[in-house]
């Protein structure tokens, strides 16, 4: 099948070769943090995990978010998912590469990466993080590629794959619950040290993985002449919007507890992201942007004329994604180690070396996600009916 | 073991030959002696102080500007710590902390000015629950027999897991190369390098050599040490007789350095 990724029209050959551009300048640049260290960073003693580790976390929920769609399609068999279950498991396979990578660089020693393997460790969360990750990483490929091929050769998907379906299933919170325990578990990180955790991140990553596969969903239609179906898209974006809201109360349970309480040390993260802490506030723009965006996201998913039209569904599952993002993949990191254990608050921001490799990063995965995508969507746009015999190509062509 | 077939003999006995030679050319090239006295070398000296958990009080009245600068200078000196003067790469195993920073939890706004910006000497409390033994993922950092929490910085990652499981702010990260930073080097004592955790290891060099740590030896009395787990410590007759605090004692670490104000 891998050959169906090789045959393209120049805009796919551009498109890859704009990916393999960004990423051989991240490359380069990773050279130069391999050689100095990672003082190249933002990072600092007091925040000692930045944009890469949040990069990780929010894409472990990206990864397990697939589970949004294969778990309506396999266990309780909603048929409209049928198109695009591959298209689920084909974004958790770059989505986990991704996070890997961002481990990786984040690393002080990558050379002793496998000492993780050479020394297991059960009392670390990081020992089972790699067991899920990569469990992970198997499953979603071996299962979105078997059942690509049946529907390839036009046959019906062997039984033996099956089992490998329903642990998939199971598999896919348990990636996200593991990296929250990465968190919730460490005394003194206030910001973090919360039960509520593990099913915020499970929530805001089912808000997110959703969005982007509605945003994709409506790229490959654009593209290709595979069409994933309006009614598919139109459920994404209602499962987005329930756990966009799910996420949101979950923050607000957040800050009642540590404002009805009274106990400042809950509080001080909270008011240094939304309102700056001893007039330090790097953060409050990315905050308010994120409420902003999580306002707007909100509104739309949630209106129905506004989420069954797909110009403002775009932008609603856009800012959804973008909010999540943020939250995620900046300001629950960073926003955790400030203030620090001396209550002194030391910021972070960003370098532009880092962010070069950050992106990246982001084009690996997003070079992966198109070459998968572009086979997937070969295979259907040639079967023409999906497995319940309707149209799965435009009409127009 | 009937059913062992030829292939298989052959096997085990090519498997038994080649381990045999091996190990036997091996003390052809090494020699007995050469053996033993590699041996000897990871051997304790017999002048090793021993203790069941070892802990250390810092008497907070005594300190002094000059004990304090001493303190760090002698620990830093001995253990190449590079002295980097940005706070963002900062390395730093024992230093000056106000009290209201090492002990925010106590800071109250009707303290004595005295008394909240009094200096208090910080370090890793070498605690008896370390939570950064509990997320390391390699073991690079573990806890001793003696309650000597060590950092292996051959075996570190550099993943910086501890330093966000650590709530004392105990651990720096070689963000570059340190050699630059250190001007007087410390033969007896490894450098780091790039991308690895350290932290202060209560002298465990020196004490496995018979010697207190160094920060002790040079405070004049301010700071002692002992087997906490020896009622007839001094460090136990202290905290019997003194009323001591413990950094963040709520989190369940339980540190091993007390505090006497």
């Amino acid at each position: 099948m891998l050959e169906l990724a090789l045959k393209g029209s120049p805009r796919y050959w551009g498109w890859l070769f704009f990916l393999a551009i960004l990423i051989g300048a991240a490359f380069i640049t990773y050279l130069y943090q391999f050689q100095i260290g990672l003082g190249i960073t933002g990072m600092s003693r007091d925040v000692s995990w930045g944009l890469y580790i949040g990069q990780f976390t929010f894409l472990v929920g990206v990864a397990a978010s697939a589970v949004t769609i294969v778990l309506p399609y396999y266990l309780h068999n909603y048929k409209k998912y049928g198109r695009i279950a591959v298209l689920g498991e084909f974004l958790a396979v770059p989505s986990i590469l991704m996070c890997m990578l961002f481990i990786f660089v984040d690393l002080g020693q990558p050379m002793r990466v496998l000492n993780v393997l050479l020394h297991p460790t059960p009392n670390s969360i990081m020992f089972y993080d790699m067991i899920v990750l990569s469990g992970y990483l198997i499953l979603n490929l071996l299962c979105g590629w078997v059942i690509l091929m049946a529907e390839k050769k036009g046959a019906p998907p062997p039984k033996w794959i099956k089992p490998f379906l329903y642990i998939a299933i199971c598999w896919a919170p348990s990636i996200h619950i593991v990296t929250a325990f990465l968190y919730q578990g460490l005394p003194g990180r206030d910001y973090w040290m919360t039960a509520i955790m593990a099913a915020k991140f499970l929530s805001s990553a089912f808000a997110s993985g959703p969005s982007l596969l509605v945003i994709l969903c409506m790229i490959v239609r654009k593209f290709t002449n595979f069409d994933p179906g309006k009614e598919a898209i139109q459920t994404l974006a209602k499962t987005a919007a329930y756990f966009l809201l799910v996420t949101i109360a979950f923050y607000l349970f957040e800050v009642f507890t540590a404002f009805y309480s009274g106990i400042t040390s809950h509080q001080y993260s909270i008011i240094y992201l939304f309102k700056g802490l001893e007039g330090y506030s790097k953060l409050v723009p990315v905050m308010s942007i994120c409420v902003l965006l999580a306002a707007i996201g909100l509104i739309i998913l949630i209106t129905p004329p506004l989420r069954k039209w797909e110009v403002t569904l775009a932008i609603g599952a856009a800012s959804t994604f973008l909010c999540m993002w943020l939250e995620k993949g900046i300001t629950l990191v960073v926003g955790g180690f400030i203030p620090n254990p001396f209550e002194r608050v030391f910021e972070y921001w960003p370098t532009l070396p880092e962010a070069i490799i950050t992106i990246g990063v982001w084009a690996v995965g997003f070079f992966v996600l198109t070459l998968l995508y572009k086979i997937a969507s070969t295979v259907k746009e040639k079967a023409v009916f999906d497995k319940y015999g309707e149209k799965q190509i435009k009409v127009s062509v | 073991m009937s059913n062992i077939n030829r292939r298989e003999f052959l096997k085990i006995l090519g498997i038994g030959a080649f381990i045999g030679l091996g190990g036997w050319s091996l003390f052809e090239v090494v020699g007995r002696g050469e053996i033993e006295a590699f041996v000897e070398r990871y051997r304790k000296a017999p002048e090793a102080l021993h203790a069941k958990r070892w802990a250390m009080v810092i008497d907070l009245k005594k300190l002094n500007p000059k004990i304090i600068n001493d303190c760090t200078e002698a620990c830093h000196r001995i253990h190449n710590v590079p002295k980097i003067l940005n706070p963002k790469e900062e390395i730093k195993w024992i230093w000056e902390e106000k009290f209201k920073n090492a002990f925010p939890e106590l800071k109250d706004e009707y303290m004595a000015p005295e008394i909240k910006n009094m200096s208090v000497l910080v370090l890793c409390n070498h605690c008896e629950n370390p939570p950064c033994v509990r997320v390391c993922p390699t073991k690079a950092t573990f806890k001793r027999k003696d309650g000597i929490v060590m950092m292996d910085m051959h075996r570190c990652i550099g993943c910086r897991f501890c330093m966000a499981g650590c709530p004392y702010g105990a651990r720096s990260f070689n963000w570059r190369d340190p050699r630059q930073y250190v001007k007087n080097e410390n033969p007896e004592f490894p450098f780091r390098m790039k991308g690895v955790v350290e932290k202060c290891t209560f002298c465990y060099e020196r004490i496995d050599r018979g010697l207190p740590p160094a920060c002790v030896e040079v405070s004049n009395g301010a700071i002692i040490y002992g087997d906490i787990a020896d009622p007839n410590s001094e460090v136990r007759k202290v905290l019997s007789s003194n009323f001591a605090i413990r950094r963040k004692a709520k989190l369940g670490t339980k540190p091993s350095v007390y505090y006497l104000i």
